[in-house]
C-alpha cells in the first residue's frame, strides 16, 4: 500500500473515530432539554461528559491538521467550498465548548437557560451539517480545474445531503441515549433507555436509506461490505435498545456510526473530492496529497503517539466510568 | 474594500482575540501546578485554596482559548486555500503533531484535574496538572514553528512541476533559528501576563478591609472545616494566602520580564538577519546607518521626508540588530529597491506606522508591567503589608499591560512580514481563498467579530466575579481508597 493510500485510511479513521466519540455528546447536548427536567438532571446528564468532550474534540482538530498535513488539496478545496457550513460549526462549538464551563458558573436560573440553548442548539448544528458535508462528499460538488468550489449555498443543501443531516442527527441521538443509559442511575437511566429503544428505529430506517442511495451514486465492493456490516451493526443496535442490554446496545450504535462513515470513505476511494462539473476538478488521492516525505514524516508520528493518547484517553474513560446520578450531584 | 482585505482583518482579529486567551493558558497552567505542588510537599491548606482559586480562574479562561483556537486551524482552508494548498505538504505538519501530542494531551489531562480531585490518588492527581501543562506549552512550541516558517523558510524546495513547497527536513522545520528564539520570548511574555494576573488579583485582596467577604459566588458550598474559626482569623488567612501569591507572582512577573528582553534582544538580531525590512520598519529607519540610533520617539513625517522632533539613543539601534554598536542597518529605502531588482516591480514595505508604534508599545507595555511588580516586591520588603492606594491602582492595570504587549508584539511580527505570508515565497494577496465570495467572508467576520466581544464581556465578568469571590473554603480531598466505591451517593468533588 502506497502511503497517500495509507494517509486516506487514517484520515478515514480519525473522522470515524471523531464521530463515535463527539456523537455520543453531541447525543447527550441533543438530549438535554428532553431527558433533563430540572436543573439537577441536566446537571447529571452534562456531568457524564464533562471530563471528556474537550478530548473527544481533538479528534476533530487532529482530524483536521491530519487533512492540512497529508492532503492540503482536499482541505483546501472542502474547507473553502463548504465555507457557510462549517462557518456554522465553528459558532456552535464556541458557544457549546464555552457553554459546558460557565453554566453552573452562576446561579441565576436565566443565565443556566441560556447555556442549556447553547448547548442543545451547539450540538444540534454540528450533529446536522456534519450529515451534510458527508453526503454531499460522496454525491461530489461543482469543482473548477483550480479544484475551487464553484456552486453557491443552495448547490450544499440537496436531497441527499439534507438526508444525510438527518442520519447523522438520529444516529448521535441514539448514541447519546444509549450512551446515558449506560452512564446513569435511577429514572434517567430509565428514560434514557425507553428513549434509545424507540429513535433506534427511526435510526435505522433514515442510515439505511442514506447507505442505499450512497451506494447506488458511487460504489466499491469494500463499500458493499461495510454496508452489510453496517446493517447488522443497526439490527444489532435494535434489538440491544429493546432488550435494555446498555452495553451491547452501545457497541451498536458506535459500530452503526463507525461503519456508516468507513462506507463513505470506502465509496469515494481513490477519490477524495468528486467534482460534479468539469472532471479536471476531481480531487483523488494522487492528486490532493502530500509529497512523500511528509507522509513518511507524519506515519512515524502518527505510529509512535497514536498509541499512547489511544491509551490515556482509555484511561480517563476507565477512571469516570462510575455511573452518576441526582444523589451525586453537589448543591450549587 | 474586497474579499482580500476582509480575510486579513477577520484573521488578524480572530488571531489576536485567541492570543488574549493563550497566555493565560499558557503561564498560569505552570503557575497552579507550582503551588498543587508546594500543597502536596507542604500540606498546608493556604496552597490548596490557591490552587483552586487561580485554578478556577484558569479554567474561565481555558474555555475560550480552546473554543477559539478551533477556528484558527479552520480558517487556514475556510479563508486562505491557496496559501494552503501551497504550504500544507511544510506547515500542515506541525499543526497535525501540535493536535496529536499537545492537545490530545492538554485537554485529555485537563479533564482529569478538574474532575480527578476524589478520583484519583494525590500524586497521580497532581501530575495530571503538570502533563496538561506540558501540553500547553508543547502546543506553543509547535505553533510557532509553523509561524516561523512563514517568517523564514527554511527546510524545504519548490516543486517545480505543481508549484508547491514540498517539505525535505522536517528537523530544519523544527528547529529553524527563529524558532528558537520564538519560542522562549512567547513563553516569557506569557509568564509576564500569568504572573501580573496573580499580583494584581492578591494585591486587590490585601488592601480590602478585612474580616468581610466579598459575594460568596466561588466558595465551595460552605464546607469550612471548623466552624469554631471566626470570620477574622479566616480573613488572617487569606491575608498570609495573598501576600504569598503577591510575592510569588511578582518574582514571576519580574523573571518574566528579564527573559523577554533577553530573547527580545536575540529575536532582533535574527531577524534583522532573516527579515532585515522589518528591523527597518520597526524603527522607520529609512536610509541605511552604521552605526544607526535606536528611536526612542519620532516625531514627524513618518514617509521619512522630514523629522521634526525624535528622542534617539546612539548605537543602540545598531547594537540590537547586529551586535556591534558600530554595525550597519539597512533602510528601507535600499530594501526596496533590493527586493524589486530581486522579486520584480512592488511594494515590499510594511505598513510603517503600525509596526514603529507596535514594537514601541510592546516593550513599553511590558516593562511597565516589570515596573509594577518591582514596585511590589520593594513594599513588602521585610514582611510589610502594601498599602499605597496608588500601587493597588497600579496594581489593578497590571495584567492588562502585558496582555497588550503580547498582542502588540504579535502584530508587530505579522504585520511586519507584510505584503509576504511566506516571507519570500508568496505573497499575502496570492494566499487567499478565490471561491470565498465578499459576502461570505463579510458574514463570517461579522459574526465573529460579534460573537467574540459578547464572549469578551461574558468572560471578562466572569473572571471579575470569582476574583473578587476571594479564596474558596475547601477542605482537602479524599484519598480514594483501592477498591472502595464506598457511598453510592456521595457527591462529586467537583461537577460542572
Ligand atoms: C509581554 C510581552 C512582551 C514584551 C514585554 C516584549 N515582547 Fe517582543 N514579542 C512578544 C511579546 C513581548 C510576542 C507577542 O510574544 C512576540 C510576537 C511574536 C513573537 O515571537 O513574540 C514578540 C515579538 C518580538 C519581535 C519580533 C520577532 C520577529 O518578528 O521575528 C522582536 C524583535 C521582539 N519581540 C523584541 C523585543 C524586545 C527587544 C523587547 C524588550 C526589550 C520585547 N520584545 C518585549
Ligand atoms: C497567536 C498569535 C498571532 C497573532 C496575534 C497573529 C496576528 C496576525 C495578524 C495581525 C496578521 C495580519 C493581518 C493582516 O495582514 O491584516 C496575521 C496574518 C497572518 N498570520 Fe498571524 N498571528 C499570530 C500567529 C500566527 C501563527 C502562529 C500563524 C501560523 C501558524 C499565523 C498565520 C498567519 C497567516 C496565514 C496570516 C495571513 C493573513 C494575512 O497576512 O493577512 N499567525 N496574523
Ligand atoms: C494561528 C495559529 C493557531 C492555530 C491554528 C491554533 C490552534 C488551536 C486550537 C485548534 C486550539 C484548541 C485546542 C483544544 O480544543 O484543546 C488552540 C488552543 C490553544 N492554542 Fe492555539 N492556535 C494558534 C495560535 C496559537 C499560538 C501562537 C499559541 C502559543 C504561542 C497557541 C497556543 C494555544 C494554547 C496554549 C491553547 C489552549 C489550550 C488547548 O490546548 O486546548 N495558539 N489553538
Amino acid at each position: 500500500m502506497d502511503l497517500p493510500t495509507v494517509w486516506f485510511l487514517l484520515i478515514a479513521v480519525l473522522f470515524t473515530g471523531y464521530f463515535i466519540l463527539e456523537g455520543f455528546d453531541f447525543g447527550v447536548g441533543m438530549l438535554l432539554p428532553v431527558l433533563g427536567r430540572d436543573d439537577r438532571e441536566r446537571r447529571v446528564l452534562i456531568n457524564t461528559i464533562g471530563p471528556v468532550w474537550d478530548g473527544n474534540e481533538v479528534w476533530l482538530i487532529t482530524a483536521a491538521g491530519g487533512l492540512f498535513a497529508a492532503f492540503p488539496g482536499w482541505y483546501a478545496s472542502l474547507f473553502s467550498g463548504f465555507y457557510l457550513p462549517f462557518l456554522l460549526v465553528l459558532l456552535a462549538l464556541i458557544f457549546r465548548g464555552v457553554a459546558f464551563e460557565y453554566r453552573h458558573k452562576r446561579p441565576d436560573a436565566r443565565w443556566k437557560a441560556r447555556w442549556d440553548a447553547a448547548i442543545f442548539l451547539g450540538s444540534l448544528i454540528p450533529a446536522a451539517i456534519w450529515g451534510i458535508v458527508l453526503g454531499n462528499l460522496l454525491r461530489g460538488v461543482p469543482l473548477d480545474a483550480h479544484h475551487d468550489y464553484t456552486g453557491g449555498l443552495l448547490d450544499l443543501l440537496n436531497p441527499y445531503a439534507l438526508l444525510g443531516g438527518a442520519t447523522t442527527t438520529a444516529l448521535f441521538v441514539t448514541h447519546g441515549a444509549v450512551f446515558l443509559a449506560l452512564k446513569t442511575t435511577g429514572d434517567i437511566r430509565a428514560r434514557a433507555g425507553r428513549l434509545a429503544a424507540r429513535s433506534a428505529l427511526a435510526t435505522t430506517l433514515a442510515t439505511g436509506a442514506f447507505l442505499a442511495v450512497g451506494l447506488t451514486i458511487r460504489n466499491t465492493p469494500a463499500a458493499v461490505a461495510l454496508a452489510v456490516a453496517a446493517a447488522v451493526a443497526l439490527a444489532g443496535m435494535l434489538a440491544a435498545t429493546r432488550v435494555r442490554r446498555e452495553g451491547w446496545a452501545f457497541v451498536g450504535t458506535a459500530a452503526a456510526i463507525g461503519l456508516t462513515v468507513a462506507t463513505l470513505f470506502a465509496a469515494l476511494f481513490p477519490t477524495v473530492l468528486p467534482s460534479t462539473t468539469d472532471p479536471a476538478g476531481t480531487l483523488t488521492v494522487a492528486n490532493a496529497a502530500s509529497s512523500p516525505y511528509t507522509l513518511k514524516v507524519m506515519t512515524w508520528v502518527a505510529a509512535f503517539f497514536t498509541p499512547v493518547v489511544l491509551a490515556y484517553q482509555g484511561w480517563t474513560y476507565w477512571v469516570f466510568r462510575k455511573r452518576i446520578g441526582v444523589a451525586n450531584i453537589p448543591h450549587p | 474594500m474586497d474579499a482580500l482585505d476582509v480575510a486579513r482583518w477577520q484573521f488578524g482579529v480572530t488571531t489576536v482575540y485567541h492570543f488574549l486567551f493563550v497566555p493565560l493558558t499558557i503561564g498560569l497552567s505552570v503557575l497552579v501546578a507550582i503551588l498543587q505542588t508546594r500543597w502536596h510537599r507542604t500540606g498546608e491548606l493556604r496552597y490548596l485554596r490557591l490552587t483552586k482559586f487561580y485554578g478556577k480562574l484558569f479554567l474561565i479562561n481555558f474555555a475560550m482559548g480552546v473554543v477559539t483556537g478551533i477556528v484558527q486551524e479552520f480558517q487556514f482552508g475556510m479563508n486562505w486555500s491557496d496559501y494552503s494548498r501551497f504550504v500544507g505538504d511544510v506547515f500542515g505538519a506541525p499543526l497535525a503533531i501540535e493536535a496529536l501530542l499537545a492537545f490530545f494531551l492538554e485537554s485529555t489531562f485537563l479533564g482529569l484535574w478538574i474532575f480527578g480531585w476524589d478520583r484519583l490518588p494525590r500524586r497521580i492527581h497532581l501530575a495530571t496538572i503538570w502533563a496538561a501543562a506540558i501540553g500547553s506549552t508543547l502546543s506553543a512550541y509547535f505553533i510557532l514553528a509553523a509561524n516561523s516558517w512563514m517568517q523564514n523558510p527554511v527546510g524545504y524546495r519548490i516543486n517545480p512541476d505543481t508549484g508547491r513547497a514540498e517539505l525535505t527536513d522536517i528537523v530544519a522545520v523544527l528547529t529553524n533559528k527563529v524558532t528558537l528564539v520564538t519560542f522562549p520570548h512567547t513563553l516569557a511574555g506569557c509568564f509576564l501576563v500569568a504572573g501580573a494576573l496573580m499580583v494584581s488579583i492578591a494585591l486587590w485582596h490585601l488592601r480590602r478591609p478585612s474580616g468581610r467577604k466579598a459575594d460568596e459566588a466561588g466558595s465551595d458550598a460552605g464546607a469550612r472545616q471548623d466552624p469554631a474559626t471566626d470570620g477574622n482569623t479566616t480573613a488572617g488567612e487569606d491575608r498570609a494566602a495573598f501576600r504569598f501569591a503577591a510575592r510569588f507572582g511578582a518574582w514571576v512577573t519580574l523573571a518574566a520580564a528579564v527573559a523577554v528582553v533577553i530573547t527580545g534582544d536575540l529575536q532582533g538580531k535574527i531577524m534583522t538577519q532573516v527579515q532585515p525590512m522589518k528591523m527597518a520598519a520597526a524603527e522607520a529607519l529609512y536610509t541605511t546607518e552604521a552605526p544607526a540610533s535606536f528611536s526612542v520617539l519620532t516625531v514627524g513625517s513618518l514617509d521619512g521626508d522630514r523629522e521634526l522632533f525624535a528622542i534617539k539613543i546612539p548605537y543602540l539601534l545598531s547594537f540590537l540588530g547586529t551586535g556591534d554598536p558600530n554595525g550597519q542597518v539597512q533602510g528601507i529605502n535600499d530594501l526596496q529597491a533590493q527586493y524589486v531588482a530581486q522579486y520584480g516591480p512592488g511594494s515590499y514595505t510594511p505598513v510603517i506606522p503600525v509596526t514603529y508604534w507596535s514594537f514601541r508599545f510592546m516593550i513599553g507595555f511590558g516593562l511597565a508591567a516589570a515596573a509594577i511588580a518591582a514596585w511590589v516586591l520593594w513594599a513588602q520588603r521585610r514582611g510589610r503589608t502594601p498599602n499605597s492606594r496608588w500601587l493597588v491602582r497600579a496594581g489593578l492595570v497590571m495584567p492588562v499591560l502585558p496582555l497588550a504587549a503580547n498582542c502588540f508584539g504579535w502584530i508587530f511580527t505579522e504585520m511586519g512580514r507584510q505584503p509576504w505570508v511566506v516571507f519570500g515565497e508568496m505573497l499575502t494577496r496570492d494566499g487567499v481563498s478565490r471561491s470565498v465570495s465578499l459576502a461570505e467572508v463579510l458574514t463570517s467576520f461579522t459574526a465573529f467579530t460579534l460573537v467574540y466581544a459578547t464572549l469578551a464581556v461574558v468572560e471578562v465578568r466572569l473572571l471579575l466575579r470569582y476574583a473578587r469571590a476571594g479564596l474558596p473554603d475547601t477542605t482537602p480531598p479524599p484519598e480514594p481508597a483501592p477498591g472502595a466505591d464506598d457511598d453510592e451517593n456521595r457527591p462529586l468533588a467537583f461537577a460542572y
